[in-house]
C-alpha cells in the first residue's frame, strides 16, 4: 500500500504557470486525473515520475522525495504517453532489459510474469516496431510492471486505442488496482474516467479544481445549469410552456430557435417532450449548447 | 558502466541508417590510401596530408559527432530515455555508459581505419601510422565527451557540433592562429607529432598545452553530461 502525496506543488516555465499550488493525496485503487488538454496533467505526471522538478512544493511517495532520487523507482512504474519504446527490440527483449535494469534476482522470470499479466506472451518475440498501438501500450505496461511496483502512473494510456484495446486495458488497470496498487491515470475524456475510476482529481488551467468520488463530481456536473437550443413548430408557445416548469430557469427567443437554461437536467429531459405533446407542438431539434468538456470544467471551477 | 544500457545503445546505433555513414567514411579513407599506395604516391608527405586533412579533419569529428550525439540525443528527443531513467540507476552511470559506447564506435570506425590506412600507405615507417592512431584516439575521446555534453544540453547538438567541427576547426582556426589552441583536431595532431618522427607532421599547438586541454575537455564533458542528466527535465505534451 503506497501513497503519493503532492504538497502545494507549482511548476512554471518562465512566466507561464503550468501547475499552480496543487495538493493531493493518491492512495491505493484507481484514481483518474482528469482535465482538458493543456490543463497540466502531463506536467503533474512528469513531476510524480521524477522527470520534472517542482518549482515549489513537494512530491513524495511514501514520504520519500521523488525528484533526483532514482531509488524511488523501485516503488514506481511509469507508462509514458509517447509511443516510441525501442522499436528495434522484441517485446520480450525490451521487458527483460527493463527487468535487468531493475537488478531483479531473476529478470527472465519477472519479464515472463509481466508479459503474461498483459497477455503479451504470444507476440513477445516480434519487434516492437511492428506492434499495433494497443500492443505497444501493453508492452509498455509490462515494462512498468516488471518489478511489481506498488505505484503505477499512466499518462493518457487510452490515446489512439480502438474500443476493444480500450476495454482490455481498462480490465488490466482494474486488476492492478484490485491487487492493492496505487494506480493513477490521466485522461481528458470524461467517459474513460467514469468507467474506470471511483476517485478523481480534476485539473483545470493548472489548478486543482475538484477531488473526490467520481459520482459526486459527476452529479455536480449533471446538476449544473444546462443550455439547450430547441427548434420547434411554435417556439413562442413552447417557451411559455417550458418556463412554467421549475426545471427551466430561463428561455430566450432567438432567430435560431429557443435558448433554454435548464437547472434540473433529468427533469427537463422528461418534461420537454411531454410539454410539447400536450401543446401539440412539434420539436424539430434539441441540441445541447454547452456540452464541451471545457464548459463542464469551468462550471466545476466556478462552483 | 551498465551492460544492459550499453547493449541497447549499441543496437540502437547499429540498427539505423546512420550505420551507412559509419561505414562510408572509413571505407573512403581506406580506398584513398589504397589508391595512393597503388599509384606509388604513398610517401610520408602525402600520407600525412590524407590522415590530417581527411582523417583528423573530417572523418574523426564527423564520426564522433554521429556517435557522441547519437548515443543519447535521439532518446532524449523522443522520450525513450524515460525507460532507462525510471530505474534505480544513478544518472551519471547512464551518461558514462553512453559515452563509453560512443568511444568504442569511434575507435572501431575511426581510429582503427586510420591506423590501417597509415600502415597501407607507409607501413610502420617513422611511426606515422601509430602516431596518427594515437592522435585520433585522444581526439576521438575528447570529441565524444564534448558532443555528448552538447547532446544532453541542447536539441540542436548536431548543428552546434557541425559548426564547431567545420566552421571553428576548419575555417576560423585556419586563419586565426589563436583559435587553433582551442581545436581538438590540433590537439590530436600534437599528440601524433609526439609519437611520429615524420617531419611532415607539424603541430601548431604544443603538447604541453594540448595534453592538459584534452584531459580537461574529456573529464569536463563526461562530468557535465552526468550532472545534467541528473536534473534532465522531460517536458510533457501539454
Amino acid at each position: 500500500m503506497s501513497e503519493l502525496v503532492l504538497r502545494d506543488v507549482s511548476r512554471w516555465y518562465g512566466n507561464v504557470v503550468a501547475v499552480n499550488g496543487v495538493s493531493m493525496t493518491i492512495g491505493p485503487g484507481v484514481t483518474g486525473l482528469l482535465g482538458p488538454n493543456g490543463a497540466g496533467k502531463s506536467t503533474l505526471i512528469h513531476m510524480m515520475g521524477g522527470f520534472l522538478a517542482p518549482s515549489s512544493g513537494q512530491v513524495t511517495v511514501d514520504g520519500q522525495r521523488i525528484w533526483k532520487n532514482p531509488s524511488v523507482y523501485r516503488q514506481i512504474g511509469l507508462v509514458p504517453e509517447r509511443e516510441t519504446a525501442y522499436d528495434f527490440l522484441t517485446g520480450r527483449q525490451f521487458v527483460r532489459a527493463m527487468a535487468k535494469l531493475h537488478r531483479l534476482p531473476n529478470p527472465e522470470a519477472a519479464a515472463e510474469r509481466a508479459l503474461a499479466m498483459v497477455e503479451m506472451v504470444a507476440p513477445a518475440d516480434r519487434i516492437i516496431g511492428n506492434y499495433s498501438k494497443g500492443m505497444k501500450q501493453r508492452v509498455k505496461m509490462a515494462s512498468a510492471l516488471v518489478h511489481d511496483p506498488p505505484v503505477l502512473l499512466l499518462d493518457e494510456p487510452f490515446n489512439g486505442m480502438d474500443p476493444r484495446q480500450r476495454l482490455h486495458l481498462m480490465d488490466l488497470i482494474r486488476k492492478m488496482a484490485a491487487e492493492g496498487r496505487t494506480v493513477l491515470f490521466s485522461s481528458h475524456i470524461l467517459e474513460e474516467v467514469e468507467r474506470l475510476a471511483h476517485h478523481i482529481e480534476v485539473v483545470i488551467a493548472g489548478r486543482h479544481a475538484a477531488s473526490g468520488d467520481f459520482r459526486a463530481i459527476r452529479r455536480l456536473m449533471t446538476d449544473r445549469p444546462h443550455m439547450f437550443v430547441v427548434r420547434s413548430s411554435d417556439d413562442r408557445r413552447l417557451a411559455a410552456a417550458l418556463i412554467a416548469d421549475p426545471s427551466t430557469r430561463g428561455v430566450e427567443l432567438t432567430s435560431g430557435g429557443l435558448e433554454v437554461e435548464a437547472v434540473d437536467f433529468r427533469r427537463f429531459s422528461l418534461v420537454l417532450p411531454q410539454v410539447a405533446r400536450q401543446a401539440d407542438i412539434r420539436l424539430w431539434e434539441v441540441a445541447p449548447a454547452d456540452e464541451s468538456l471545457e464548459s463542464v470544467f469551468s462550471y466545476l471551477v466556478a462552483s | 558502466m551498465n551492460p544492459v544500457i550499453a547493449s541497447i545503445t549499441f543496437r540502437a546505433m547499429l540498427s539505423k541508417r546512420r550505420i551507412l555513414l559509419l561505414f562510408l567514411l572509413p571505407a573512403l579513407l581506406l580506398m584513398l590510401s589504397i589508391g595512393l599506395r597503388a599509384s606509388g604516391h604513398a610517401d610520408l608527405d602525402n600520407a600525412t596530408m590524407l590522415l590530417t586533412q581527411f582523417g583528423l579533419g573530417a572523418l574523426l569529428p564527423l564520426l564522433a559527432l554521429l556517435a557522441g550525439t547519437g548515443v543519447i540525443g535521439p532518446e532524449i528527443d523522443d522520450g525513450q530515455i524515460m525507460y532507462i531513467m525510471t530505474k534505480p540507476i544513478a544518472r551519471p552511470v547512464i551518461s558514462t555508459t553512453k559515452y563509453v559506447v560512443s568511444v568504442v564506435l569511434v575507435v572501431a570506425f575511426g581510429v582503427v581505419p586510420m591506423f590501417v590506412a597509415g600502415v597501407i600507405m607507409t607501413g610502420m615507417t617513422a611511426g606515422l601510422a601509430t602516431g596518427f592512431a594515437l592522435g585520433a584516439l585522444v581526439a576521438g575521446v575528447a570529441y565524444c565527451a564534448l558532443f555528448l555534453a552538447i547532446a544532453v544540453l541542447s536539441r540542436f547538438a548536431v548543428t552546434i557540433g557541425l559548426i564547431y567541427a567545420l566552421v571553428w576547426e576548419n575555417l576560423i582556426a585556419r586563419y586565426a592562429p589563436g583559435a587553433k589552441t582551442l581545436s581538438i583536431r590540433q590537439w590530436g595532431i600534437s599528440v601524433a607529432d609526439m609519437v611520429t618522427n615524420a617531419t611532415a607532421v607539424k603541430a601548431d599547438v604544443a603538447s604541453s598545452t594540448a595534453v592538459p586541454l584534452l584531459i580537461v575537455v574529456t573529464v569536463a564533458g563526461v562530468a557535465y553530461a552526468g550532472w545534467k542528466l541528473r536534473t534532465l527535465s522531460v517536458t510533457g505534451t501539454d
